[in-house]
């Protein structure tokens, strides 16, 4: 019943992007998504789109696995396309009706597709390629600075790593409690939206319970184990910078300098 | 109202690197009124099995009738499955939700829309053939003990006044004596009302003793379907699936190896209890079961 999520799952498989750093990765994310905003024209993205191709091919997760988890924001793309394609003024490319679109439309239509369907895809690979857990290694590690000022790290990313683990185990649950009520006639899908709301009691209640007595059971089992805290708290796998981190923040900076330069180059558009 | 199983195969994200099989071309006959105890280790398929037949988990190939109909037909009516074959699952915690006990029995049938006095007396009836009394009926489901919860989460489904009842391993998490009481009180159930009844579970022990019929389930593919002493027979083929026969089948084998002359075939504690008596006093006769 619940078993099509894919934003944002993990591909298990052996890569060169699996074995990065996470810090890498999520830096080369972040600094992915900030180039695409830098670009004025298509060659921009094109060096952005070679090397997001390089990266997925490096990465062994397949073609068809990313674009599955595009499926999510399809709507979103058409209603940001549709917008962009009719309410841009300038200068008149067809017209149907009141609806008219504009050379500019057209141009900011086609930008903003690209723009977004990127975005989605480089961030994609690196929830596809990385681990929760690693993810929120990585995080912590990052952000250490800002423990400076008094921002609790460890504690937001062990939440965030413990959210992350649940989350499988509660969608699970809520499926065993939904077909349990089901076994007693309770009916989800049909009547009215208030009777709709009114039949998700006997499925919130135990899961709210379940999800209570988890928690109370991890934590019992966290102190038990000695949990402190962060303050001390060595990792069996520390994160160390190796060459092959090393070599990707080199081809990160490379990728960088020779998009936003080459983007930001004023050359006549394909319109 | 009988159920048929033909061919029926469950397969996970089908055409995927992913894909799990979890039935696998099973074909059964579940006639009125047995008593079937369905065996096997986790993972075997046996829950996944059970919640075909009311029509919880649709097969990817395959048909399950019930009572002559194909359930997976359009405009078959599956509250009106669900009612009659009652699946009680294997956590009581998931399924108790209400204020109190017989408010949370009342549910089944309220959402079968039968009028008000008829939910209340069937909800007294079902809490009675549970064995609780009156003095839970205002508690709490939550305050109860496991066996308690259990009782409840029964008689929830027996509200509904299914003609097959199915039980996901109705013992798990249990006391030994808890253990007893509930297994007692299902083979009372059943004299009583002549009942189907289907236990799942992966304990012989639990199963041997209570049941006509037994099914055993491997990598999602029916193993054994026979009579419990003739599946035991196979008990080194069950070994090697992480399953036993039950203790007495084994103490019963190794005391034939010392030479005594018992029947290698029991099954259940009066009957190694007779052989035994029967092989250490040759010439008395036959005792009673129960000795």
């Amino acid at each position: 019943m619940l078993r099509d999520i894919t934003l944002g799952q993990y591909y298990q498989t052996d890569s060169v992007i699996h074995r990065l750093d996470p810090r890498v990765k999520l830096s080369g994310t972040i600094l992915f998504i900030l180039s695409l905003f830098f670009f004025k024209n298509y060659i921009g993205y094109l060096v952005a789109a070679a090397f997001l191709a390089l990266v997925i091919k490096l990465s062994h997760v397949p073609f068809k696995f990313m674009i599955k988890g595009m499926k999510a924001i399809v709507f979103l793309l058409a209603i940001t396309v549709c917008f962009n394609l009719f309410l841009t003024p300038g200068e008149t490319l067809v017209a149907l009706g009141k609806l008219t679109i504009t050379k500019e439309g057209l141009s900011a239509a086609i930008t903003m597709a690209v723009r977004l369907s990127m975005l989605i895809i480089g961030s994609s690979i690196m929830t596809l390629t990385t681990t929760p857990n690693h993810l929120t290694d990585g995080m912590e590690k990052g952000l250490r600075p800002l423990k400076k000022l008094h921002v609790p790290v460890h504690e937001i990313a062990m939440m965030m790593s413990i959210a992350l683990r649940f989350i499988p185990i509660l969608m699970e649950e809520t499926d065993k409690i939904m077909k349990a009520q089901m076994a007693r006639g309770a009916d989800f899908e049909s009547g009215s939206l208030i009777r709709r709301a009114k039949a998700m009691v006997p499925l919130l209640v135990p899961l709210f319970i379940s999800a209570f007595r988890r928690a109370n059971d991890l934590a019992m089992a966290m102190e038990a184990r000695c949990y402190r805290g962060g303050e001390g708290r060595t990792k069996m796998k520390p994160l160390v910078y190796g060459k092959r981190d090393h070599l990707a923040y080199l081809s990160l900076l490379v990728y960088m300098i020779v998009s936003i330069c080459l983007g930001r180059l004023s050359v006549p558009g394909i319109f | 109202m009988p159920i048929t199983l033909e061919h029926v195969s469950l397969i996970y994200d089908q055409d995927t690197p992913h894909s799990i099989t979890a039935l696998d071309d099973v074909s059964l006959e579940i006639p009125d009124g047995q008593f079937i105890g369905i065996i096997g280790h986790t993972g075997s398929g046996k829950s996944t099995l059970v919640q075909h037949l009311n029509g919880l988990i649709k097969c990817t190939s395959g048909t399950i009738c019930f009572n002559g109909q194909n359930v997976d037909e359009k405009g078959f009516d599956k509250k009106m499955l669900r009612s009659k074959v009652g699946l009680v699952f294997q956590y009581p915690e998931h399924q108790l939700f209400e204020i109190d006990v017989f408010s949370d029995v009342c549910f089944g049938p309220k959402n079968l829309g039968l009028p008000q006095e008829e939910i209340e007396a069937r909800a007294k009836e079902a809490l009675q053939s549970v064995g609780l009394s009156e003095e839970f009926y205002k508690q709490s489901p939550f305050e109860l003990s496991g066996g308690q919860k259990r009782r409840v989460a029964i008689a929830g489904v027996l509200a509904m006044k299914p003609q097959i009842l199915i039980l996901d391993e109705p013992t798990a998490g249990l006391d030994p004596q808890g253990r007893t009481e509930i297994l007692e009180l299902i083979k009372e159930m059943q004299i009583k009302t002549g009942m189907t009844i289907l236990l799942v579970s992966h304990s012989m022990d639990d199963v041997a003793e209570y049941v006509d019929r037994i099914i055993v389930m491997n990598h999602g593919k029916v193993m054994f379907d026979d009579a419990p002493k003739a599946v035991f027979q196979h008990h080194e083929e069950l070994e090697q699936i992480g399953l036993s026969a039950p203790q007495v089948t084994y103490i019963c084998h190794r005391l034939k190896e010392q030479g005594l002359d018992v029947d290698t075939d029991v099954t259940t504690l009066s009957e190694a209890v007779d052989s035994i008596y029967h092989a250490l006093q040759p010439g008395t006769p036959r005792a009673e079961n129960g000795l």
